[in-house]
């Protein structure tokens, strides 16, 4: 059994098509694997294992929990959807299920997707699988360390300002945030409407090409969906040969610890090894992505969550005054702090006479960034950064301090404000700037908006040269450089 | 949480000074036509699925506490 876990999605299905591997065992097999969380990245798991399909012809899949799924609990990490239902499934789920993928469970996730350690879950914070005293990254921190921890073959996030991408890096796995409106959001619950995207979080880059080519498409129930011009093929090639990458001229290399630098530096190395030219491209309003960001995702947030009020669904705190006060109390008691935080900022920044100053300009910084990633791909076609400044960091090391938090998204951000797409592949390990064994690194490449195929070849022929060992599964869980972890409790050094 | 949040603030302010005057705001990444579905009528959920999930369904309604306070 430990074998055929060890296959990635790809693999299995090759097998599969071979008749060597029983679609239906396969799933059996990560039912179980994924009842043995220890790492609290589920939040709901199915009774009698798999659910969604009758006879699986795909491998199961597991789902953020900000996805509804009919009649199973959703709660996008949040109190106040403590209980929910949805009385529908979302498209993505649904192409999933289609496509005879059963559904394993849902994961664990920073409330309303806002986070980027999973310490926002109302439900408690995942733990990082190759160190359980460190977060896995988040938002979509239970989708990462499921597939890190090999409790998932693959799995559905969402991306934000980097919430697939950066716990992507942080545990090791591959992450790719599509071009914005590739993939129906509808049944999504809504963050920042103008910036949410779905995407996969898998071993391996082909395993990502063939998640994005089930999800991908247009959905008459989404008006923002657009679909990609062609379904992602599994990517192909060895080398990057006549292929130009950007380095921006700007990278805050300071900003970033030394380990991570490092494996940086290396990776840009094994680009021109393969071919590619490297070189520095100005990206001058990059690095106002952040001041934008939690300007205009704010805004939006406030919007989107003034849904939930205790009348139609969710949770309705128990008041004795008027309808005004049992939407107070219930809001005050559903949203954890993280959420609270945001709202006030969003209100703030769309108020009268601040309008302008915070949300107006914030739209403006965004056309220049997007602006800056057009003039590169002129003369590049990949922008590279590490996708995130530091490897895992410890549990509860940034949560007194929100700001510190927020630049996580650094080098994230900037695409997400732009629309385009990118992706995180594991670089290599690199030792926390405090000390401890080494942690998985993320290398980011960006490329204009619907260039996925092109994205994942190029990533695919990297991810070869590098042959960073992604794929280990279960527990124990054994990292490429022979770290052992035994994966039942007395793993973490930190 | 207030100094918390003017800390925020306070970096989002750098943006603040960039001269910005000429450039239009952004506010979808993808250029999108309009287009109109068909006017045709389709299945959606009924009353008792659509109150399912209501914390004090009544009557085929969602029940609230009354807008005038009782004390």
């Amino acid at each position: 059994m430990t074998e055929m876990l060890d296959l990635t999605v790809v693999q299995a299905h090759e097998a599969m098509a071979a008749g060597e591997l029983s679609a239906a065992e396969y799933a059996g097999a990560w039912a179980e694997a994924a009842a043995g969380d220890e790492l609290n990245a589920y939040l709901w798991r199915p009774e009698d294992g798999a659910t969604g399909v009758e006879s699986p012809s795909i491998a199961p899949v597991a789902v953020k929990d900000i996805f509804c799924t009919e009649g199973v609990p959703t709660t996008a990490g949040s109190r106040i959807l403590e209980g929910y239902r949805p009385p529908y499934t979302a498209t993505a789920v649904r192409k999933l299920i289609e496509a005879g993928a059963p559904i394993l469970g849902k994961l664990n996730m920073d409330e309303f997707a806002m986070g980027s350690s999973n310490e926002n879950s109302a439900y408690g914070p995942v733990l990082n699988p190759w160190d359980r005293g460190r977060v896995p990254g988040g938002s979509s921190g239970g989708s990462a360390a499921a597939v890190a921890g090999g409790l998932a073959p693959w799995a559905i996030g969402t991306d934000t300002g980097g919430s697939i991408r950066q716990p992507a890096s942080l545990c090791g796995i591959v992450g790719l945030k599509p071009t914005y409106g590739a993939i129906s959001r509808y049944g999504m619950i809504a963050f920042a409407s103008s910036l949410d995207q779905c995407g996969p979080l898998t071993r391996d880059v082909a395993d990502a090409a063939l998640l994005l080519s089930i999800l991908q498409g247009r959905d008459p129930c989404d008006s923002t969906s657009v679909g990609l011009p062609e379904a992602p093929r599994l990517p192909e090639g060895e080398d990057l040969k006549g292929l130009r990458f950007a380095v921006p001229a700007e990278l805050a290399r300071d900003a970033i610890e030394p380990g991570v630098r490092e494996v940086f530096e290396a990776t840009l190395a094994t680009i021109e090894r393969l071919g590619g030219e490297i070189a520095e491209a100005p990206l001058p309003h990059a690095e106002h992505g952040i001041s934008a960001y939690y300007v205009i995702a704010p805004a939006e947030a406030s919007s989107n969550l003034a849904r939930y009020d205790g009348v139609r669904y969710g949770m309705r705190a128990e008041s004795s005054g008027d309808v005004i006060e049992m939407y107070e109390a219930t809001r005050a008691a559903g949203f954890g702090p993280e959420v609270k935080r945001r709202i006030m900022l969003g209100t703030y920044a769309l108020s009268s006479g601040y309008y302008d100053a915070y949300y107006g300009q914030a739209q403006k910084v965004r056309t220049k960034i997007a602006g800056d990633f057009t003039a590169a791909f002129e003369d590049f076609d990949f922008v590279v950064t590490p996708t995130s400044p530091s490897v895992a960091f410890g549990l509860g090391e940034k949560t007194g301090d929100p700001l510190a938090m927020y630049l996580n998204d650094f080098f994230t951000v900037p695409m997400s404000l732009a629309g385009i797409p990118a992706i995180s592949i594991p670089a290599g390990l690199a030792e926390p700037a405090g000390g401890g064994p080494r942690l998985p690194v993320g290398f980011q490449l960006a490329a204009p908006a619907f260039g996925e195929q092109k994205l994942l070849d190029a990533a695919h022929a990297l991810e070869q040269a590098i042959g960073f060992e992604a794929h280990p599964s279960g527990a124990p869980y054994v990292p490429m450089d022979g770290i052992k972890r035994t994966g039942n409790g007395e793993a973490g050094d930190g | 949480m207030a100094g918390e949040l003017s800390g925020i603030l306070e970096h989002v302010d750098r943006i603040a000074g960039l001269d910005l005057e000429d450039v239009p705001p952004t506010s979808h990444v993808v250029e999108l036509e309009n287009v109109l579905r068909k006017d045709e009528p389709h299945e959606s959920l009924d009353r008792d699925t659509s109150l399912g999930q209501a914390p004090d369904p009544v009557d085929g309604a969602f029940r609230v506490p009354s807008p005038q306070a009782e004390g």
